[in-house]
């Protein structure tokens, strides 16, 4: 059995930058996945990038100055 | 009867394979509305969307595909620039070689407040830049141009437009790319424009329905969107997104349109734009080579050069009016062009064929040198009539 690792999840302004970071962060090699906004991080009816909480810094590091916006929130 | 289809310059005819593939692909495999959810296949919807804007970045040379905003046609693209920049007291700058999808927005502005000024060009269509310098204004908010006249195919200074304005940061410099869009290299940084208008159906390849305009960093705040409405994006609140593209992208895409626009742009990016262009040269060379022989009978009109025009020839054949020798093209040679005024009746006053037109053969990248034969055939056959 494997212990899930703990997930962290970016929330952008639209869709279109959630696509655009998950094409900036797969190209970096770091394992991610676009799923649906949890509902107690947002109402909107977005996706967010969802990927594993060691890398945060990482991906934030990747986001920086290419996304206008956006958000890190650990699940 | 065979038929040569002349009229790219209204839309490109036929598509590479590809296009209707990705088309078919995504009616088939993914059908769902991008952005609208976070399930599999409006993701995969989402994606396409944004490979079409990458392609298409990689095309114009924009550095984040996220500066395209994708509607329906050139004209929307054109009137949300126009409509979205321009105020009641700003003065507006154009030329006389625009389209009526420049033309009527700024005619419509001129109504409500808004001055304009439309810059001469040479009997050929050309502008001269130093023109445009002259024409500014301290109140001189934009100004609005073609890259390329559709009737025409002549090509206008752009670059040298955009160096002049350099010095007036206030003033939008919007191109209207719709016919050289996948036709001409252009790269949005070295012609220094803050707006570029394209269709998908012409030269890009992409099917009808589909176009696109850039808009440069930092120049959304300025441009309101003409279409307010659902965008996926920010649905708890009633106001409009003020980001790119959410801002100007209201209510479903046309994505099957964009899947085809994408694989029509990558297909032009694979054969690439140089490849692309020469053989559209080396057709109208051909052509021209050929009305020209027949100079005493036929009135050639713009740049008669290749080199300074786009795969669109416009003449006349004296004594015959431009819908009857289209008529007789078609049904004698099965050639099918445009006659008339081709929706810019600014253009043809330059060129002094104001209202009866032009015929106008219009190459594409599928065209072959033996259809520029024909076409040359064709007119000294309606010589002899």
């Amino acid at each position: 059995m494997t212990i899930r690792e703990s997930q962290a999840v970016a929330l952008f302004e639209s869709v279109s930058h959630a696509l655009q970071a998950e094409k900036l962060v797969k190209a970096q090699a770091i394992a991610c996945k676009l799923i649906p906004v949890p509902r107690h991080l947002s109402s909107d009816c977005g996706i967010c990038l969802r990927f594993s909480v060691s890398l945060k810094d990482r991906v934030a590091e990747i986001l920086h100055g290419k996304i206008d916006f956006f958000q890190i929130h650990l699940l | 009867m065979d038929m040569t289809y002349l009229d790219n310059a209204a839309t490109s005819f036929p598509k590479p394979d590809g296009v209707i593939a990705a088309m078919v692909e995504y009616q088939q495999n993914i059908g769902a509305s991008p952005g609208r959810s976070g399930h599999g296949l409006s993701i995969d919807a989402g994606r396409l969307i944004y490979d079409t804007r990458e392609t298409l970045a990689r095309l114009f040379h924009i550095e984040d595909p996220l500066r395209i905003i994708l509607t329906k046609n050139a004209s929307e693209a054109l009137n949300i620039a126009i409509h979205g920049a321009i105020k009641p007291g700003d003065h507006v700058i154009t030329t006389g070689m625009e389209h009526n999808s420049v033309m009527r927005p700024l005619r419509c502005l001129e109504s409500r407040g808004v001055t304009l000024s439309v810059v001469p060009c040479s009997p050929h269509g050309l502008l001269d830049p130093s023109d445009v310098e002259r024409a500014l204004q301290k109140n001189t908010k934009m100004v609005v141009m073609t890259h390329a006249s559709n009737v025409t195919g002549t090509i206008q200074p752009v670059e040298a437009v955009g160096s002049v304005l350099q010095k007036r940061e206030d003033v939008l410099f919007c191109v209207d790319a719709a016919q050289t869009a996948g036709a001409l290299p252009i790269d949005v940084e070295k012609i220094k424009m803050d707006l570029m208008a394209f269709t998908g159906h012409k030269s890009l390849l992409g099917p009808q329905g589909t176009g696109g305009l850039y808009i440069r960093k930092g120049l959304d705040k300025q441009i309101e969107p003409l279409m307010m409405g659902g965008t996926g994006s920010r649905s708890e609140f009633e106001a409009q997104p003020d980001f790119m593209p959410d801002k100007y992208e209201s209510g479903t895409p046309n994505t099957i349109g964009f899947a085809g626009l994408e694989a029509g742009a990558a297909f032009v990016c694979e054969q690439t734009i140089e490849v692309i262009r020469a053989h559209e040269q080396k057709i109208t060379t051909r052509f021209l080579g050929q009305l020209n022989e027949l100079r005493n009978h036929v009135t050639l009109y713009g740049p008669a050069d290749a080199l300074r025009q786009t795969a669109v020839v416009s003449f006349n054949i004296h004594n015959i009016t431009p819908s009857d020798a289209a008529q007789a093209l078609e049904e004698q040679w099965g050639i099918l062009c445009r006659p008339g005024l081709h929706c810019a009746p600014s253009a043809h006053r330059t060129l002094n064929t104001f209202p009866q037109g032009t015929i106008r053969f219009s190459f594409g990248f599928f065209n072959t040198l033996q259809d520029a034969d024909l076409a040359g055939e064709a007119v000294r056959g309606l010589l002899k009539r």
